[in-house]
């Protein structure tokens, strides 16, 4: 059951939470009586906010009520700007006074308060939408009262800064209840019917109530929607309208306004003058600075003793004939010797022995050869000495001599038979030393075949 | 520089400016530097002239027909 139980601060924070997260609760415009007023001596103001049948707790800080314009009393009726808050420590819900008037005056403060922060929130004082003044306008347009003092402080203004400029009055009612529509319709004409560059919307001093034309919704619009930049000049330095957190610029007064849209021919002239001068200088230094480079090449060393270039060049192309001619000897030396070592190799490698050898094996085996050959040839040669012999041996002429013949026909075939040959056939016998022609007479066969 | 009195003020003197500027920095040719200074003496002259020379433009007031009249500044009572 512990557990359910909550703290008291976890409740009072939770509650705060509550109240800090609606947002009916922030932002809030009330009204009521002031009672139980303290001003503490720290600067904080707490006080009772009332009415018939309620009341609430509220306290204004230090940094809040510095800027109030009045002094809260008890029994005053106030207007009350800000939010719901809890203070824990006293478990009490208040209310954190922002902003306070008195009532009365005040619902022109609540409205003007109100479209504040409406054209706040729509963008309108929105620093991206403020366009930038020309620097030097052709024609300026002022919308005001033709009559009065705001009027004639802009154009004597501008008639002594700048007054090759044109300046166009735009006319316009600037308090009552038409001076919106007027302001605003002018704004527009402005932006389409002149060539205005630049435009003046303001009026001089006087009551809230006389300046309230320029809080309104329609002249804040018509500014806003100006192609035109617009410069915003209403009443005093300390009267601050719509207008002017619409407007491009704030001027504080007409006067003001004057100043901001037209450069003051004085200064320009100075301007001017000063660019001359710079130009003047500028252009002097330069020269100056010319001239002495030009003299200072004059006086430099090459164009006072120019053959001295020469001679430097000769030194050095002295210096890099030695340089080339050390390189070249260096270079064939190391050529040389590598192509004489690459020829040692060479000759090392020579195949003279080679050579020789294969000479001697030549000789060697041509004296085999030669060997070889003689000894068949001298084998041969009594080979056939021997054959020779046989041969003569052999040979019929020999045994022709010993009485021998041989026998042909007339054909010339040899006769080796009686039964080859016939009667009174011719036929020659050849004898050794010669042939005998003859005549067959008689043929007589023998059996046994001998010639007997 | 040609057809310089057509230039309107504000351009003379934005090319003046850019004249005296680029000189300032230092680092144009002594030609086109002289070339530079010529011209921005004359759009200071012309700028000069312009400024006190013209003549006073009048005030104008524009009516409800949207047409313009010239306007006097009425001095109070």
């Amino acid at each position: 059951m512990e557990g359910k139980y909550l703290t008291v601060t976890a409740l009072t924070k939770y509650i705060k939470r509550k109240l800090s997260a609606d947002p009916h609760l922030k932002n809030i415009w009330l009204k009521g009586e002031i009672s139980n007023f303290k001003h503490h001596s720290r600067g904080h103001m707490y006080l009772t906010i009332k009415d018939d049948r309620a009341r609430i707790q509220a306290v204004m800080f230090a940094g809040n009520n510095r800027r109030l314009k009045f002094r809260p009393e008890n029994g005053m009726n106030v207007l009350i700007h800000g939010d719901i808050g809890v203070f824990e420590q006293f478990g009490q819900y208040q209310l954190y006074i922002q902003q306070m008037e008195p009532d009365g005056i005040g619902s022109l403060y609540l409205a003007f308060e109100q479209l504040k922060e409406k054209l706040h929130k729509q963008g309108y004082f929105n620093e991206d939408y403020k366009k930038s003044l020309p620097k030097f306008p052709e024609n300026i347009g002022v919308i005001t009262s033709p009559t009065g003092a705001a009027v004639r402080d802009i154009i004597t203004t501008i008639k002594r800064r700048y007054p090759i400029v044109q300046t166009t009055i735009i006319p316009v009612l600037v308090q009552g209840e038409n001076a919106p529509g007027s302001i605003a319709d002018a704004i527009s004409r402005a932006n389409e019917e002149t060539n205005c560059d630049v435009l003046i919307v303001g009026r001089g001093g006087g009551s809230i109530e006389e300046l309230w034309g320029f809080n309104e919704e329609a002249v804040a619009n018509a500014i806003f929607h100006s192609h035109i930049p617009v410069i915003s000049a209403v009443g005093h330095e300390t009267d601050i309208t719509i207008s002017d957190f619409v407007a491009d610029v704030r001027a504080p007064t007409p006067t003001g306004a004057a100043e901001i849209a037209v450069p003051s021919q004085l200064d320009l002239a100075d301007k001017i003058n000063g660019m001359r001068r710079s130009l003047t200088r500028v252009i002097t230094d330069q020269l100056t600075a010319s001239k002495q480079n030009l003299n200072r090449m004059k006086q430099s060393y090459a164009f006072r003793y120019p053959e001295q270039l020469i001679t430097q060049k000769e030194q050095e192309l002295d210096k890099y004939m030695e340089r080339l001619g050390k390189a070249y000897q260096l270079e064939w030396k190391r050529k040389y010797e590598s192509l004489t070592h690459l020829n040692s190799r060479l000759v090392a490698l020579h195949p003279r022995q080679q050579i020789e050898r294969t000479d001697k094996e030549l000789k060697q085996l041509t004296k085999q050869m030669t060997y070889l050959m003689t000894s068949h040839l001298e084998q041969h040669s009594d080979r056939l000495q021997k054959a020779l012999e046989k041969l003569s041996l052999l040979n019929p002429l020999e045994t022709m001599k010993r009485g021998y013949a041989i026998t042909y026909s007339a054909t010339g075939d040899l006769i080796k038979s009686v039964k080859s040959v016939s009667e009174a056939e011719q036929i020659s016998v050849k004898l050794a030393d010669g042939t005998l022609n003859c005549h067959i007479l008689d043929i007589k066969e023998e059996s046994n075949g001998r010639g007997e | 520089m040609e057809e310089e009195n057509s230039l309107s003020f504000e351009e003379a003197m934005l090319q003046l400016e850019k004249i005296v500027e680029k000189l300032e920095q230092g680092d144009v040719p002594l030609e086109k530097a002289i070339s530079y200074y010529q011209d921005g003496m004359k759009l200071s002259k012309l700028c000069g002239d312009k400024l006190t020379n013209v003549q006073e433009q009048m005030t104008k007031i524009m009516n409800e027909q949207g047409q313009f009249e010239t306007f006097e500044v009425q001095e109070e009572e």
